[in-house]
């Protein structure tokens, strides 16, 4: 029997008068790929930002790994163990890519502004650590070359990938991606789908928001369908495959054949 | 050129940061006239206030545009409490404290503000204190200002005179420089350039917007704070004429032209300004013009600044680039979280 992590109880969000998400109930258990997918404006973002912190829900909640964390913010969720990418890659461009995956292991320093200045122990503890650390995770995504390049001046497919590896640096229960694979080729894609795969053997749980059918079919265990903010099926890959809900919501009713 | 000047640095550290400090301690044994000594203390005054300026403009990307606030404080501080006896060498980190105490005041209604809007709230914090120091006659002299501020003694040498007084300023330069780039390659500056660079993420991430922004301040406050107590026994005599908007300004403009976010920009800004003010003071007010056109041109030239490097990726949002430039970036972000 595998254990809850994330779950969402009846989360609703409205903007105004237009219902994003609407009474949505989700369980993602450890160890699993989670995929959610539904056509635009379904509310996928939407009910993702929810979950993350960044949005704050009209109603329900949303448990994590035993607490409930509606109500927090992103930086505390964060700290709980909770990672996340971007639809629009928000890398920090300005800096190298190390330095990147540095700013990822915020959380598990120590140092304040005193020990920075006297560079006692700790700050030396928290140099050497996240120093050593970044390299590997770094050499360990094949993103050693470019250690040294501005985030900013990088491929975009890389970029997906140091924003990957900068949300990894967290090392989080947890990671939630959303959109991964937009704008990659399809063998971008199949190497961002194996290497998701490669960190659920590694233990971590992964939510991905998608719009790559091929992909989501391919990688999620379970899949969350969502249309006009309302969850209109859950299940495995061939379970949604097969839902007529589903069918409808991307092909529209028309006659049966 | 400058290119080439970073690489020779990068290569020889230790060497030219020596040299460096050798030169200025024997610079005032070749300097003989006071006045020309003067000028430099004055361009060491604005090393400190434009990299205090720059911890909060450049390296956490906030719009601080009254600083002269800050160094108004500073230097308020200095001249009231010396009247009471305290000596100065106490009081030039009293006034920093105080000031980054003020700063914190000032951060915390603001976190939720950025860009223009951050600004605008600078701007008027400074125009308040400003007519604060103006009026509040009791305390601060009113438009007579402070008379007779005491310089501290160094080595039993009163040090009234710029030769002597210089080392002082020197002193604090190499400590504020020493600091800033610690803090800077440390857990809190990657946090501050984090927020800088794109505040969403560095939440995703766990970073507390809200702490470290105030750190922020609370830095650069405390650096403009000393600033400020460090040029009121120099000048002897302080009023509120001295830290008008044009000061915030002029302070803003050495940083841009210097270079935003790096430790030396600065350092060159505050050169490169204060020689201009100086070598066209015959221009009287016309050379307010030369300033503008620097401004406009370098924005438009080289946004990265004098020592920004010219990999970086602002390097290339010069001319003919449709990318906008650092200062369309600051002000095209969303005022309001």
């Amino acid at each position: 029997m595998m254990s809850v992590l994330l779950q969402s109880k009846n989360i609703s969000k409205h903007y105004g008068g237009i219902k994003a998400v609407q009474n949505v109930d989700m369980q993602v258990e450890k160890g699993e790929i989670y995929g959610i997918i539904g056509p635009n404006g379904a509310g996928k973002t939407s009910f993702f930002n929810v979950c993350t912190g960044n949005l704050q829900p009209n109603g329900g909640e949303i448990w994590f790994d035993g607490k409930k964390i509606t109500g927090m913010r992103p930086a505390q969720i964060a700290t709980l163990g909770m990672a996340r990418t971007f639809q629009n890659i928000q890398l920090f461009n300005f800096m190298t890519v190390l330095e990147n995956i540095k700013i990822g292991f915020h959380i598990h320093e120590k140092t304040n502004i005193f020990d920075a200045i006297v560079h006692n122990k700790r700050y030396k503890t928290d140099e050497k650590m996240n120093h050593e650390k970044g390299v590997a995770l770094l050499e360990k995504l094949g993103l050693s070359e470019h250690a040294e390049t501005l985030a900013g001046n990088l491929a975009y497919g890389v970029q997906r990938r140091v924003e990957i590896a900068r949300a990894l640096a967290l090392d989080p229960k947890i990671l939630l991606l959303d959109e991964p694979a937009a704008g990659m080729n399809p063998i971008e894609t199949q190497n961002l789908s194996d290497f998701i795969k490669q960190l659920r053997n590694d233990g971590y749980t992964i939510i991905v928001i998608e719009h790559d059918m091929k992909f989501v079919m391919n990688l999620c265990d379970r899949i969350l369908v969502l249309n006009f903010g309302q969850k209109i099926c859950e299940g495995n890959p061939e379970h949604v495959k097969n839902d007529k809900l589903v069918n409808e919501a991307y092909f529209g009713k028309g006659t049966t054949f | 050129m400058i290119d080439k000047i970073k690489n020779f640095y990068t290569q020889h550290k230790t060497l030219v940061i020596l040299g460096l400090i050798v030169m200025a301690l024997i610079l005032p044994l070749l300097i003989q006239k006071s006045s020309i000594m003067s000028i430099i203390v004055k361009m060491l005054f604005y090393v400190i206030l434009a990299s205090s300026l720059n911890i909060i403009n450049g390296y956490s990307g906030q719009f601080n545009i009254g600083h002269a606030g800050f160094v108004l404080i500073g230097s308020y501080t200095l001249a009231i409490l010396a009247q009471l006896n305290i000596s100065v060498w106490i009081l030039y980190p009293l006034a920093g404290v105080v000031t980054a105490i003020l700063g914190l005041l000032i951060a915390l209604p603001t976190l939720r503000l950025r860009g223009i809007y951050l600004a605008l709230v600078t701007l008027g914090f400074s125009e308040i204190l400003r007519l604060v120091a103006l009026n509040w006659t009791s305390l601060t002299g009113g438009p007579m200002g402070i008379k007779g501020i005491p310089s501290p003694w160094l080595f039993g040498l009163q040090s009234t005179k710029p030769h002597i007084y210089y080392y002082i300023v020197l002193a604090f330069v190499i400590i504020c420089l020493f600091t800033s780039y610690r803090v800077i390659n440390s857990k809190v500056g990657r946090a501050w350039m984090s927020i800088r660079e794109d505040d969403h993420a560095a939440m995703s991430l766990g970073v507390d917007i809200k702490k470290y922004k105030a750190i922020n301040f609370m830095f650069g406050a405390f650096w403009a704070g000393v600033g400020g107590a460090l040029m009121a026994p120099f000048y002897k005599f302080i009023d509120s004429t001295m830290f008008s908007l044009d000061e915030g300004f002029n302070i803003l403009s050495m940083v841009i032209i210097g270079g935003q976010g790096t430790l030396i920009g600065p350092v060159v800004g505050s050169v490169v300004v204060n020689s201009i003010t100086e070598i066209f003071r015959f221009a009287d007010e016309a050379r307010l013009l030369v300033y503008a056109i620097l401004i406009i041109s370098m924005m438009w030239i080289r946004p990265q600044g004098l020592a920004g490097t010219s990999k970086s990726v602002i390097a290339n949002r010069g001319i003919g680039s449709k990318k906008t430039n650092i200062f369309t970036r600051i002000f095209d972000k969303k005022g309001v979280k």
